[in-house]
């Protein structure tokens, strides 16, 4: 698809330095390890990695990866293993909000094009590209299973369904 | 969008449309969790058998008979077993399994213990595409629920049978809809499929003997054992037991998840008058019926043809059911550019593990993309059937003809809409397409 953010890692910097977190992090953490076995720590990889380490970094750092490893006993390349194969582990610094349009046959029939090129005429960036001031990216996605209400997007995990540009401009007014 | 049942009463459907169905006091006043307390009552044996007798296959597209993928556990494994819900649903044209997540929790939660106490499962996961996150605090929700309730956890009913059941969330990857695909994701790596024999039924989560059901699937089991196996099946055909949602997308006036029985007569009826008929009043061009790894098919297969909405009705109309996703397309739409951008998502979807796959994938958006600018070559139609010929069965798991069937289906039914792009209008050199 060209041009996600989970494109590509040139801009991790890969040194020794380790993330921190605070101990209610740390406790959600291990909310999530309980669920598995003892012994099948790395299970928690993705769920940590994504809804906590991503949340707390804003993206998938050299930082956070390194707690990671040690957190889960795991090697770092056991964690970039993993990273860089799904697409919703942002592997550079996105916008505050990140749009993702689905781009996916039904949405595109029923008006994606025209919801794609307003939001990036009005934020003045192409897909895979964040603004100026970090406050929005816009990507193209696949099918998000809003088929029913498309053209859709993502904010987030938000879910914006049967779009239209008068209601993506007032999404967008309320995004701050 | 609409939500509705048509032609049976709403079964799957039941809660989705009632006021906080999605709670447990809900759920319990109309009739929650009263089959699992059956259940406890009866044989594990007894529930696959009623499982066997309902005919029912699997709602997650492969559509394997249910009763008996659960006989294929082995019963004498002194290993842990475990029940895994693929809420994985990522196949374009399929969005059914997230209303019954947000809406009906608890009745996969039942069924899954259920499932849970016939194969002697003691851990279950539910695997969530990670965009669903807001499913999973729902479902966490309810799964909170069902452990203050004792419904889950020790002794559940005074069974003396123990279950507990977690959320697990994905990132970002169809492929791991995949069921052997989804158990490795599930251990923390990236979601490549594995070799089957083994079948994760043997070895799956942790080499240990493992059940992978759709949500649909797992829902339907408490209404199996309220009705008793053979009534539940007398709802749809003989070998399509029960009912079945459809997510309906497209150019239709009423787009929505629509429980039918299977056997539904017929496709033009259900296309035309219950989804409201043709958005704009536009001809029909074009349908695929079961999510996009189906043949797409062509207005004259399904007008006056009498298709029945099945397995069988859809495989004998030239495509096949799938996961019930049904794409809608006018008269507006260019089957070229529909496939091309189905063929994006293979490409992009792509694990990367086989080469026929990988490779296959990546020439057939490097040709569909000189097509679309109009640098298409004549013999391009027969290059992309050749490649499909190369990546159709010769690839390590199934998406690798799920890539292939939509570009071979396509150039058969809509050979003008390919011929167009490769002739002198497109490309100026003159030359007829070469089909
Ligand atoms: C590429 C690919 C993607 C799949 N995606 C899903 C999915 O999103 N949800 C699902 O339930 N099954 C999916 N399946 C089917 C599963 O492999 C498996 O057959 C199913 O989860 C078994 O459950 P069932 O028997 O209840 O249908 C997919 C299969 C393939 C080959
Ligand atoms: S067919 Fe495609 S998705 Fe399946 S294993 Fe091969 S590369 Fe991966
Ligand atoms: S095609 Fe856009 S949500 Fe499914």
């Amino acid at each position: 698809m060209g041009n996600v953010a989970t494109d590509y890692t040139d801009k991790v910097k890969v040194t020794g330095e380790t993330a921190e977190f605070a101990d209610h992090v740390i406790l959600e953490m291990r909310s999530h390890l309980a669920k598995y076995p003892p012994e099948r720590k790395r299970s928690a990889l993705i769920p940590i990695l994504m809804l906590i380490i991503q949340r707390e970094r804003g993206w998938v750092d050299n930082a956070g990866v390194n707690f990671l490893a040690k957190f889960l006993d795991l090697e770092v390349t056991d964690i970039w293993e993993t990273a860089t194969f799904y697409s919703m582990f942002n592997l550079r610094p996105v916008g505050r909000h990140h749009i993702q349009i689905c781009k996916t046959l039904s949405c595109k029939i029923m008006g994606e094009p025209e919801i794609t090129e307003h939001i990036c005429s009005k934020l003045g960036i192409h897909p895979g590209e964040t603004t100026e001031d970090g406050k929005f990216t816009v990507s193209l996605v696949e099918c998000l299973g809003s088929c029913g209400t498309a053209p859709m997007m993502q904010i987030g995990y938000d879910f914006h369904e049967d779009l239209t540009v008068e209601k993506v401009d007032k999404i967008l007014e309320k995004c701050d | 969008m609409e939500i509705k049942a048509i032609g049976c009463e709403p079964l799957s459907l039941r809660r989705v449309t009632i006021q906080d169905g999605h709670t447990l006091k809900v759920y319990q006043d109309t009739g929650g969790y009263v089959q699992l307390k059956k259940a406890f009552a009866m044989s594990p044996d007894e529930i696959i058998q009623q499982v066997k007798d309902s005919a029912l296959r699997g709602r997650g597209g492969a559509g394997f008979p249910t009763g008996m993928k659960w006989s294929f556990v082995p019963k004498d494994s002194p290993k842990p077993k475990y029940i895994v819900c693929n809420a994985d649903e990522s196949e374009p044209g399929s969005f059914k399994d997230r209303y019954l997540l947000e809406y009906d929790p608890h009745a996969l939660i039942e069924g899954m213990i259920i499932a849970g106490w016939a194969l002697k499962a003691s851990t279950g996961y539910i695997y969530f595409r990670g965009e669903y996150n807001y499913l999973i605090h729902i479902m966490d929700r309810a799964l909170g629920e069902a452990r203050e309730a004792g419904i889950l956890g020790k002794n559940i009913f005074g069974s003396g049978f123990d279950m507990d059941i977690h959320t697990h969330t994905g990132a970002g990857a169809y492929i791991c809809g995949e069921e052997t695909a989804l158990l490795s994701s599930l251990e923390g790596f990236r979601g490549h499929p594995r070799m089957k024999p083994p079948f994760p039924a043997v070895e799956g989560l942790y080499a240990c003997p493992t059940v992978v059901n759709n949500v649909e699937t797992l829902t339907s089991i408490p209404q199996i054992l309220e009705m008793g196996g053979i009534a539940w099946r007398d709802l749809g055909t003989e070998k399509s037991g029960g009912t079945k949602l459809w997510s309906i997308s497209g150019h239709v006036k009423k787009p929505g998840v629509y429980e039918l029985p299977m056997g539904y007569a017929d496709m033009e009826k259900f296309i035309m008058e219950d989804c409201g008929g043709m958005l704009r009043d536009n001809k029909l061009k074009a349908v695929i019926p079961g999510g996009s790894s189906v043949y797409i098919m062509n207005a004259g297969q399904i007008l006056g043809k009498n298709v029945t909405l099945d397995y069988e009705g859809l495989v004998e109309a030239g495509s096949m059911l799938g996961t019930g996703g049904m794409m809608v397309m006018d008269e507006t739409v260019d089957v070229m550019e529909t496939t091309k951008n189905l063929t994006e998502f293979y490409k992009h979807e792509s694990c990367g593990w086989c080469t026929p796959c990988r490779e296959g994938t990546d020439w057939l958006v490097k040709i569909f993309n000189r097509i679309s600018i109009g640098e298409g070559r004549p013999e391009d139609a027969q290059l992309l059937l050749d490649i499909c010929d190369n990546i159709e069965g010769k690839s390590f798991c199934p998406l690798g003809d799920a890539a292939a069937w939509p570009i071979q289906s396509a150039i058969k039914q809509f050979p003008d809409d390919f011929k167009k792009w490769l002739t002198k209008k497109a490309n100026g050199n003159g030359i007829e397409a070469n089909m």
